[in-house]
């Protein structure tokens, strides 16, 4: 074979290239600018909501049941994770056996088994563990409702008990990350308090997922390799910085200006520049409801469901989808049609200003007796899209049907806060809905928190103190069918029944906007708050 | 002298107390929950009530800002709330980060400040002095954030000169004042250096123009010296005030640069503040703005000191 001199060339520029300090680094780094402003919690239960899930802790641990994040074209679905199969006990229906992945091992080559899980469940539920932490209580035990305790069975199966029957826990149970107990055992050892132990760990943690960290600087980065002892498919990147931005802008500038290779949720303004810049925006339904939640207590005008129907029927949707430049998805319940729990409600949701009208006619309201409502709405904050500009068309559009709207805009914190205390608290201050966004991968997340009267405030979420005997059979109908089918037709009745009652003033979904530089491959955008960092690369 | 520096150094005691409790009751004060830092908002109010315990947040507030107060007193910030890292951790990393930066736009703000003063008092009414207070009147007016943005759409995003965010290719952990890092560090400091310029042009330019119309001035110009040497008494009259004004605006730029801080993400004081303030996170925003406070307490004795040093009519007694 003859070389040309072209061909020398080539082959000596390749090899120089190879060889050049950084080549390696640039075929498979992946550099992400997140949202959050710190790096989220990296002990195993994240903070910061589900971007830290979605980034310290799927990326870095498992759990016994996970989300099958590899496709953007369907609700996403469960699939076994450390736990290879699970089911209830037929005899104690709070008793649930979960068969365990033999051959897993942790990232400190320690070995994954029954004890592992039964020393994971005790560190956020049982106060005598001498591992036990509080503050991983929090993001834990809210996001399983009903777990109680843990036993080993065998090394290889554990049962899992929780307070009541619960057939959504292996949903819930996508959230309980499987830390190493010999890796904590070891930072223990050199540490004054449990507290300190889980500080060393989080600085230097050990799971079992398909990265591990390298490197954490606090408030500043985390950096992770591919951990190629995974059980599962190998990540195809070598390597994943994360970034915290909080600031929109800054994250825009970041990517524009070559700092990193994705941002999470550009702001809608940059797209057109983003886009023109050659970026690629990554958008898909996601599992994410921007609503106004009403007051159903004595008094409140959203008591009455035909003016909770007139004010659905009054939004003009799509036109709300321009504003955001396309970045949402119109809400026409608290999950999109073709969902295995949208169920088939009578009530369509679009908009309609006249049978509005006729709506509130029925209900006493009209140009002689106009409505007014008060909505407590926040100027920001996570998952609330943009909030001031959305609320301000949903007004307009409400003016046109005759509802008058007022605003008492809080602090995103406050807003919070008040969630929890329900609208016949003070801090309601006379509001009629509330405004704060939810994720709704969960039954409990989506329906159950806001529907359940036994959720009303201090328990839960059902800020508007909704009660309804038959709404709370339909919960109970749910949370006793074991079989997946069941449970998922169960859950649709429940839907479909809010949605005719018109339960939720529903607006959009958000669609977990991202833009990418065109040298990120392979990475997939499922219907889901998460993502699998498995899959992308760098081209 | 020792007795004013001691009477100045027990002075901090009371500012330092005050401060903490301050801050301590507006965060109490303002609306939403420190319990928020741990728990999200759709936790069971049972296991809410849990956590406050074992956080301590149920005592009365008295006794929690005693609790605080005892721990400071040994050395220890506390944990935050948010993270459990120990507040000294996170805040000493910030600290040296804002430093960074703050001392990098104090030491432009005050060299340019001072050369466009010195130019404009030494010529007044003409045009030279016309265009350096309109530069001086431009930085303190324009907002530094939208400056901070305007900078980086055209040398970072445009030209693609300077980085856009962050302090240094690595991080902070590893900073050496080599041109990868201080590229980071032009951007952030330029941005934070335009208001303390447009004070200490301001400032300097009715010193500098008050001292050329004294009468030693016009004694020193009779006796026929140079106008280098006239330049050399002017910057030694003028320098205790200019000096006065640059170690305010150092204190400023530690504690005011949040903004700044957010949109370059510099990992400092501000960026630090900016995501307790949101998560009410009580240890973190008391301890830091504990230290801040004792900064600007440390920074005015400082200055003080120096002012002496330079101008031996100042008395400090």
């Amino acid at each position: 074979m003859t070389m040309t001199r072209s061909t020398l060339l080539a082959a000596s520029l390749a090899a120089l290239i190879a060889a050049a300090p950084g080549a390696a680094l640039a075929q498979g780094t992946i550099r992400i600018g997140m949202t959050a402003a710190d790096i989220p919690l990296t002990h195993g239960q994240p903070d910061q909501g589900f971007e830290g899930n979605r980034f310290t802790g799927i990326p870095l641990y498992n759990a016994l049941v996970e989300w099958d994040l590899t496709r953007g074209d369907r609700a996403t679905p469960l699939r076994p994770g450390l736990a290879t199969e699970w089911a209830v006990d037929a005899a104690d229906k709070t008793k649930w056996v979960f068969r365990l992945r033999q051959g897993v091992k942790f990232h400190d080559g320690s070995d994954f088994n029954a004890d592992a899980v039964v020393w994971n469940v005790r560190k956020v539920l049982d106060r005598e563990a001498p591992h036990f932490d509080p503050r991983q209580v929090g993001v834990t035990a809210t996001r399983m409702p009903t777990l109680r305790r843990a036993e080993k069975i065998d090394d290889y199966t554990v049962a899992l008990y929780t307070s009541e029957p619960d057939s959504l826990l292996p949903i819930n149970l996508t959230n309980l990350f499987f830390a190493s107990p010999r890796h904590w055992d070891a930072k223990r050892a050199g540490a004054a308090s449990p507290e300190a132990a889980w500080n060393a760990f989080a600085a230097d943690p050990s799971g079992t997922g398909p990265f591990r960290m390298v490197r954490f600087v606090p408030r500043e980065r985390a950096e992770y390799v591919r951990f190629d002892g995974y059980w599962g498919e190998k990540a195809k990147a070598e390597r994943i910085v994360l970034l915290p931005i909080p600031e929109a802008n800054a994250r825009t500038a970041a990517l524009l200006s070559g700092q990193v290779d994705w941002i999470e949720a550009p702001a809608p303004d940059a797209l057109p520049q983003l886009r023109s810049r050659n970026m690629r925006i990554e958008q898909n339904a996601q599992p994410h409801v921007w609503p106004w939640q009403p007051c159903f207590a004595e008094g409140s005008p959203l008591a009455d469901r035909r003016v909770r129907q007139a004010i659905n029927l009054g939004i003009d949707r799509e036109g709300l989808k321009t504003l955001l430049g396309g970045l949402m998805v119109p809400a026409v319940g608290s999950v999109p049609p073709g969902h295995p729990w949208w169920g088939n409600p009578s009530f369509q949701i679009k908009h309609d200003p006249e049978a509005a009208k006729r709506l509130l006619a029925e209900a006493g309201y009209g140009p002689q007796r106009p409505l007014t409502i008060k909505v407590q709405i926040s100027a920001s904050g996570s998952g609330q899209m943009q909030p001031l500009p959305m609320n301000e068309f949903v007004q307009q559009n409400l003016k046109e049907i005759g509802v008058n709207v007022e605003f008492d805009v809080i602090e995103w914190n406050a807003l919070f806060t008040n969630w929890r205390r329900g609208c016949k608290d003070a801090s309601a201050r006379g509001a009629h809905a509330i405004n704060v966004s939810f994720a709704a991968m969960d039954p409990f997340f989506a329906m159950v928190r806001f529907w359940d009267s036994k959720m009303a405030p201090p328990t839960s979420n059902n800020w508007g103190f909704f009660s309804d005997p038959k709404f709370d059979e339909m919960v109970a109908a749910a949370r006793n069918a074991f079989e997946p089918e069941a449970r998922d037709a169960a859950l649709a009745k429940l839907h479909a029944a809010g949605v005719d009652e018109a339960l939720f003033i529903w607006i959009a979904h958000d669609v977990s906007p991202r833009a990418m530089s065109q040298r990120v491959r392979g990475f997939v955008q499922p219907q889901s708050w998460f993502v699998d960092l498995t899959l992308p690369y760098i081209q | 002298m020792l007795i004013y520096l001691v009477r100045r150094i027990l002075y901090a005691i009371p500012i330092a107390l005050s401060v903490g409790l301050v801050c301590f009751l507006l965060v109490h004060i303002a609306p939403g929950d420190p319990i928020n830092a741990i728990v999200p908002a759709d936790a069971p109010q049972d296991l809410v009530e849990q956590i406050r315990r074992d956080y301590g947040l149920d005592r009365p507030l008295p006794i929690q800002f005693g609790v605080w107060l005892g721990k400071v007193a040994t050395g220890d910030l506390g944990n935050s709330l948010a993270t459990g890292r120990p507040v000294w951790a996170d805040l000493s990393v910030a600290v040296v980060n804002t430093l960074r930066l703050a001392l990098t736009a104090a030491l432009i703000g005050f060299v340019l400040g001072c050369i466009f003063g010195g130019l404009a008092g030494s010529f007044q009414g003409t045009a030279i002095d016309k265009i350096a207070v309109s530069l001086a009147v431009t930085g303190v007016s324009v907002p530094h954030y939208w400056l901070g943005m305007v900078l980086v759409i055209l040398f970072s995003v445009n030209l693609n000169w300077l980085p856009a965010m962050g302090a240094g290719p690595g991080g902070s952990s590893d900073w050496v004042w080599d041109w990868e890092h201080i590229s980071h560090l032009v951007l952030p400091a330029v941005t934070l250096s335009v208001i303390p310029m447009g004070i200490v042009t301001r400032t300097v330019r009715g010193i500098v123009a008050e001292i050329l119309n004294q009468d030693f001035i016009q004694t020193l110009r009779g006796k026929g010296l140079s106008r280098s040497g006239i330049f050399w008494h002017v910057v030694k009259n003028a320098a205790p005030n200019a000096i006065a004004v640059i170690g305010l605006q150092l204190g400023y730029l530690m504690g005011g640069s949040i903004l700044v801080e957010t949109v370059f993400s510099w990992p400092g004081t501000g960026f630090l503040l900016n995501s307790a303030i949101f998560q009410r996170d009580l240890p973190v925003l008391q301890g830091t703005i504990l230290v801040l406070a004792m900064f600007f307490v440390a920074l005015n004795l400082v200055v003080d000191l120096v002012q002496t040093a330079l101008d031996p009519r100042i008395k400090r007694a």
